[in-house]
């Protein structure tokens, strides 16, 4: 992409038919660290990798409970995405109050896209930098929403936003079929193996990922540290072999050189001689 | 310094200008009681025609009794041109929420606390919509029974009433509802309230309407009316102790 003269107002067309500074807006999405989103029939997981500026400073918050039954993972500009969840939780607060019911989801999410959209037909605004993945209840069940800056939305079986986010949706498209019979721990165990695909290479530790799940009959809440770390350690100890229930075995065996060194100690060994 | 004069509002604001006249003061033509119960299948009310204009009976066809979307019914008593208005309310909240075309819909729990909502907000504002309303339906199994009166008071229970209904009709429900009430049971044991209050309360009508809302949906009988008896002894020769009287 380069700049060209179309691309200094939201509200300017190109020839071609493009909005450049829409296109702008979801490129600052990708180069944000990633977040990942999985759902089930009954159960919805957001992780996300928290990438800190320097070694002093503490870890940006990607995800937000929005309440009880949604909650949301940004990659972009963090403070757009900070303001979204703050309209998210104002908009399932009132709909609360008036109505003693939650918000469902798919509602909340068509607010949030026309919201953006304003941001694109309005010369004195930008658009938000920021992408959300939303999953929450509804009715119908547990749903998985991503929404862009462009004022689309679409659900999901399993989506992966940021950088590196291709790797972690290549592990998802292999897997997602199953993913709507999944359980709860299943589920968990998929979004670490997807947050790993997008670390290429550097060590997996609970400090640089985080978990949320939430759930019919489970209100949204993060993992604390020790659970995170304590799964993790599960599959690192095991030799990066995915859940028994998997299929594609060797395509695993394909994904393993990207964490090789959870399990060199013991491939390294070589038997002995004599 | 201050002009003392222009310091004070010259009207109590609390109560809106007076020459505003847009508030309501007092009602003018009025519902009397509506009856509520849950029953093995859904829900059941009844309610009679009348709509009284201060002392008189003067209209014998107003219906109180409406279905609100596909889970819901409303009962309304109190002043039928506030009912009217809130039947407008609650018409395009149903319109807003069908227009979301999202398989989510708004059951009777949301009904009865978005009414509850609208009715303690009016009379926060001193023009409170004139009514006392029962609020009930049956979504996804779960049956709901509700009420909100013109203050904003709300409660839920397995049977409800307004006005009238709750001195005469609720102690007669408290010694005959059961959960497994069939159709015809409750039927009978609404008539049943619907005849004691036939009798001594003297703004209803001998003309009423059940209506039902199930799973499946709302129905509303055709208008009938009960039988009555006077033919008590009481009743007769009712001067033979004053005389004098006639």
């Amino acid at each position: 992409m380069f700049r060209n003269q179309y691309d200094t107002d939201v509200t300017t067309w190109s020839p071609a038919g493009r909005l450049f500074q829409v296109e702008y807006a979801m490129e600052a999405v990708k180069q944000g660290s990633a977040a990942i989103g999985l759902r089930s029939k009954t159960h919805v997981v957001l992780a996300s990798v928290n990438k800190a500026s320097s070694e002093l400073s503490s870890h940006q918050k990607k995800i937000f409970k929005v309440d009880d039954h949604i909650g949301v993972a940004i990659a972009g500009l963090t403070a757009d995405g900070r303001v979204l969840s703050r309209y998210m939780r104002n908009e399932c607060i009132n709909y609360s109050y008036t109505y003693e019911s939650p918000l469902p989801v798919g509602r909340l999410v068509v607010q949030l896209a026309d919201k953006a959209q304003v941001c694109t037909q309005r010369s004195w605004k930008r658009p938000y930098g920021v992408g959300l993945l939303v999953g929450g209840l509804d009715e119908s069940g547990a749903h998985l929403y991503y929404n862009c800056p462009s004022g689309n939305y679409f659900e999901y079986q399993a989506f992966a936003i940021g950088s590196r986010s291709q790797a972690a949706k290549t592990y998802l498209e292999r897997k997602f079929e199953s993913f709507m019979d999944s359980s709860r721990e299943d589920l968990i165990k998929d979004a670490l193996f997807a947050l790993r695909e997008t670390l290429q290479g550097e060590k997996m530790t609970s400090s640089i990922c985080t978990i949320s799940i939430l759930g019919a009959g489970e209100a949204f809440h993060v993992l604390d540290q020790e659970t995170v770390q304590r799964l993790i350690n599960e599959f690192e100890v095991v030799g990066e072999e995915p859940p028994a229930n998997e299929a594609a075995a060797p395509d695993a065996e394909a994904a393993a050189p990207g964490a090789a060194e959870g399990a060199a100690p013991d491939q390294g060994a070589a038997p002995m001689d004599i | 310094m201050m002009n003392l004069a222009d310091s004070a509002p010259a009207t109590n604001n609390m109560l809106g200008s007076e020459a505003d006249s847009q508030r309501t003061l007092y009602p003018y033509v009025t519902g009397t009681s509506v009856i509520g119960i849950k029953y093995k299948d859904g829900l059941l009310f009844a309610a009679d025609m009348g709509g009284s204009y201060g002392s008189t009976l003067r209209y014998k066809s107003v219906e109180r009794l409406k279905s609100v979307g596909k889970h819901s019914v409303i009962g309304a008593s109190g002043e039928i041109s506030d009912f009217q208005e809130i039947m407008r309310y609650l018409d395009e909240l149903i319109l807003f929420d069908n227009m979301w075309d999202d398989g989510n819909s708004l059951g009777p729990k949301e009904v009865h606390n978005y009414l509850t909502r609208v009715m303690y907000n009016r009379r926060n504002k001193f023009n409170p919509l004139w009514n006392s309303l029962v609020l009930g339906g049956i979504k996804n199994g779960k049956k709901y029974l509700g009420t909100v009166s013109m203050i904003g008071v709300h409660y839920e229970d397995d049977h409800v009433a307004t006005g009238f209904g709750n001195h005469l009709a609720r102690p007669i429900l408290r010694d005959e509802w059961h959960e497994n009430l069939t159709y015809e049971e409750g039927v009978k044991l609404l008539e049943k309230c619907m005849r004691v209050l036939l009798y001594r309360d003297r703004s209803a009508v001998n003309k009423l309407q059940i209506a039902k809302i199930t799973e499946e949906g709302f129905t509303v009988s055709e208008p009938y009316s009960l039988k009555t008896s006077w033919d008590f002894n009481a009743f007769k020769n009712p001067t033979l102790d004053a005389e004098g009287s006639w």
